[in-house]
């Protein structure tokens, strides 16, 4: 997927007006907070499956490699094929040699964000092939030929009107009426995919966890997309990344207690499917190939750095839910695949810290989401390490280098402090009575302070500072 | 007002003003000397600057690290440090520490003042276990709808949150009208609400519609970078709803001027 990161501060301020958006991920918000909610408090010890999954990431990366071959070894055994691939031109051209045969023409394809990566629909669209998108809201995103806004419900920044729209454009020669209600529209959505599930020659789809010692990969997902996809074309395969693996059935079943409530407050999601390798000779149903790709493209990279934790998440999507930034502005601005705290931390890491300056910085780090992630990764820490790294670096911006610069200087030492703290307020004093801000009691315009007073007045001061007024005190006692 | 008064007096307490209570609210470091008083003990108020926080939250630790060094040499020589303002006291408690090497002289020095530095309220509630004289409502015209905005690290980093509303509850018999974004980021964030106002400004407007559900007249709160945030997006907006610091609430004259307002 391309990079836009750069353009954050532009397309913030558009989405901003954007009417539809703020109305979709308004009720957005309140959905998801409210009910995952419910299913946590319901959970009793919750805190304790969190420092399970936490303490079991941690072991699993602390020995990734082995977890990898073993979970290889068990693929293969199953009578899978398992590809390893650096980057995403490697993914591409595994998918691509995987389809490119004879009598391929259709791919059914399962929500993965990981596929976002690179950009796998557009490489196997040039090469020819038809590619459907299957989980309703990637559906809705490549009709409308956009990318996912949020990692779990790609396409929640869309409104039911639009969808409507949309549905109306692309079905209506095939005869499908225009629908308007929500049953309708999932009813179509399903009529329409069900004829591209019974076509369809190549099932792609992304894995949630891999499970190393059986070599299955557990795939979850509320609408069953995933599980047609997956078995009724000929082919399967899964494009997932290293870091999703975990040692056994015990522990997938403390992430799977995790993910659903943390995602969307289900106690589990509607359906949870494990597949392990392709149709066997009794089997009466499933693919006949059964393929793995395994996707570091960054990812190794992180692995040992100070930004290690970032790789425990699950992609449940809380902390873009819990976040106010994200929920007034939608995912697009963030400019890559992963929008959100997680995607804040990510972004930089994966494109480069230069193709995404702003995100380390488009935050209040006020910590919302380190409370509801459910593999405890310390967000807002990691987004300070971030702004460390570019002061390191000097990439700050030279505005912000010299204003910090000059205020550092001055807080270092306490008489010059103590001075310019109240030459500065006397002098705001005094600007408030020369443009009559003193009777109003605040400033509707301070020069150089236009960011804040273009949208909110500013408290005018007292004439001494509170620690003028202490000395003063201090005398008279 | 208590018992206990006279064996506190050995016990000095320091006030971490903090910055823009020194520049733009004076009230509220008085109000929090008055409280802390009013306990017995005695209140200093060492030349201070900054706790560091701004540095810390750019990315710069270096500057923070040697600011925060001379908090911890200004702060040695008391028994506690009270700050009236979350995230000033969560920037010493929670993140000081990791700016010394653990076992160096240096991070012991840390230790201690991490141990005695408490936000105002949860130094009145759960260190002094103040139990404070309920005092006649100065409000003539019958009890004012109040709301309470939860801000950030004093809510998630130091817990923050019973304890303002107990003072307020046992000193004035104020019940706190609830929003449900009570403890929803009202987009100061330090530099971040310069950075980008507009988002920002989208933030603190959901506040205000919380503010607005409440049907409140006063907003309180515990950190002045809000509250200036959001009594200025009111302002700017022509609300009616007056915003102070809880603690300004709490002495014995009660509140002057609200945030913004000469009179």
């Amino acid at each position: 997927m391309q990079v836009t990161s750069k353009n954050f501060r532009t397309k913030a301020a558009e989405a901003l007006l954007d009417e539809d958006l703020r109305a979709a991920m308004g009720r957005a918000e309140g959905g998801f907070v409210d009910t995952r909610k419910r299913a946590i408090d319901e959970l009793a010890n919750f805190q304790e499956y969190r420092e399970f999954a936490r303490n079991t990431k941690n072991h699993v990366l602390a020995h990734l490699d082995g977890y990898l071959t073993q979970f290889e070894n068990n693929v293969m055994a199953s009578g899978g094929q398992v590809h390893w691939a650096s980057n995403g031109e490697e993914v591409n051209r595994i998918v691509l040699d995987i389809c490119r045969r004879p009598g391929i023409s259709k791919i059914a394809k399962g929500k993965s964000m990981v596929s976002e990566e690179f950009a796998l629909n557009a490489g196997l669209e040039a090469a020819g092939l038809e590619v459907v998108e299957t989980d309703l809201g990637e559906y809705i995103i490549q009709l409308a030929e956009e990318t996912p806004s949020h990692i779990i419900a790609p396409a929640v920044h869309k409104t039911k009107q639009a969808v409507t729209d949309l549905f109306e454009e692309h079905h209506s020669q095939a005869g499908y009426p225009r629908v308007v209600e929500r049953l309708d529209i999932v009813s179509q959505a399903r009529q329409v995919l069900r004829d591209h599930f019974c076509t369809a020659d190549v099932g792609i789809t992304g894995g949630n966890f891999l499970i190393a010692d059986t070599g299955s990969i557990a795939l979850i997902t509320n609408e069953g997309n995933g599980d047609l996809t997956a078995n009724l074309p000929d082919i399967h395969v899964v494009v997932t990344s290293i870091e999703k693996v975990i040692p056994n059935m015990q522990a997938l079943g403390g992430f799977l207690r995790l993910l659903g409530r943390s995602a969307t407050g289900q106690i589990m999601s509607v359906y949870t499917t494990l597949f392990n390798g392709p149709r066997r000779i009794d089997d009466l149903d499933g693919p006949r190939e059964f393929h793995v790709v395994l996707v570091d493209n960054g990812r190794s990279e992180i692995l040992g750095s100070q930004f290690q934790d970032i790789l425990r998440c699950i992609k449940c999507g809380a902390c873009m839910n819990h976040c106010p930034v994200y929920t007034s502005i939608g995912g697009h601005a963030y400019g890559w695949v992963y929008p959100g705290p997680m995607g804040s931390v990510l972004t930089p890491l994966m494109v480069g810290q230069k193709n995404a300056p702003d995100l380390p910085y488009a935050c209040t780090l006020n910590g919302r989401c380190k409370t509801v992630c459910p593999v405890m990764i310390p967000l807002p820490e990691l987004l300070r390490e971030h702004r460390n790294n570019l002061v390191e670096m000097g990439e700050a911006k030279s505005m912000q280098k010299w204003g910090m610069r000059l205020w550092y200087q001055v807080a270092r030492k306490p008489a010059l402090y103590s001075m310019m703290a109240g030459l500065y307020v006397l002098k705001l004093n005094m600007f408030a009575r020369l443009i009559s801000a003193f009777r109003r009691g605040s400033f509707q315009y301070i020069p150089l302070l236009g960011a804040w007073t273009s949208t909110r007045d500013f408290p005018v001061p007292q004439t001494t500072t509170f620690q003028t007024q202490w000395k003063k005190r201090r005398c008279h006692d | 007002m208590n018992g206990s008064s006279s064996t506190r007096k050995s016990e000095q307490v320091a006030l971490l003003v903090t910055c823009l209570s020194d520049l733009f609210r004076p009230q509220i470091a008085h109000a929090a000397v008055e409280l802390i008083e009013k306990f017995g003990y005695r209140v200093d108020v060492p030349k201070q600057t900054c706790c560091g926080q701004p540095a810390y939250n750019a990315g710069e630790e270096g500057k923070t690290r040697i600011l925060a060094e001379s908090m911890i040499s200004l702060f040695e020589p008391y028994r506690y440090v009270i700050a009236p303002s979350g995230s000033c006291a969560a920037t010493i408690k929670e993140h000081y520490p990791g700016l010394f090497h653990e076992g160096s002289s240096r991070h012991g020095q840390c230790m201690r003042l991490v141990e005695k530095t408490h936000e105002l309220s949860g130094f009145l509630v759960d260190v002094v276990k103040a139990d404070l004289e309920q005092k006649k409502s100065s409000f003539d015209d019958g009890p004012l709808r109040i709301a309470y905005h939860d801000s950030c690290s004093g809510l998630r980093e130091l817990g923050i949150r019973s304890q303002p509303r107990k003072l307020l509850k046992d000193r004035l018999g104020i019940d706190i009208s609830e929003m449900s974004n009570s403890e929803v980021c009202c987009g100061f964030g330090g530099m971040f609400c310069v950075k980008y106002p507009e988002i920002s400004t989208s933030m603190v407007d959901s506040k205000i519609d919380g503010i607005e559900d409440a049907e409140a007249e006063v907003l309180l709160g515990g950190d002045l970078g809000c509250l200036m945030n959001i009594a200025g997006r009111l302002r700017r907006l022509g609300s009616k709803t007056r915003v102070y610091h809880y603690a300004e609430f709490l002495t014995d004259s009660g509140p002057g001027p609200a945030i913004g307002y000469r009179k």
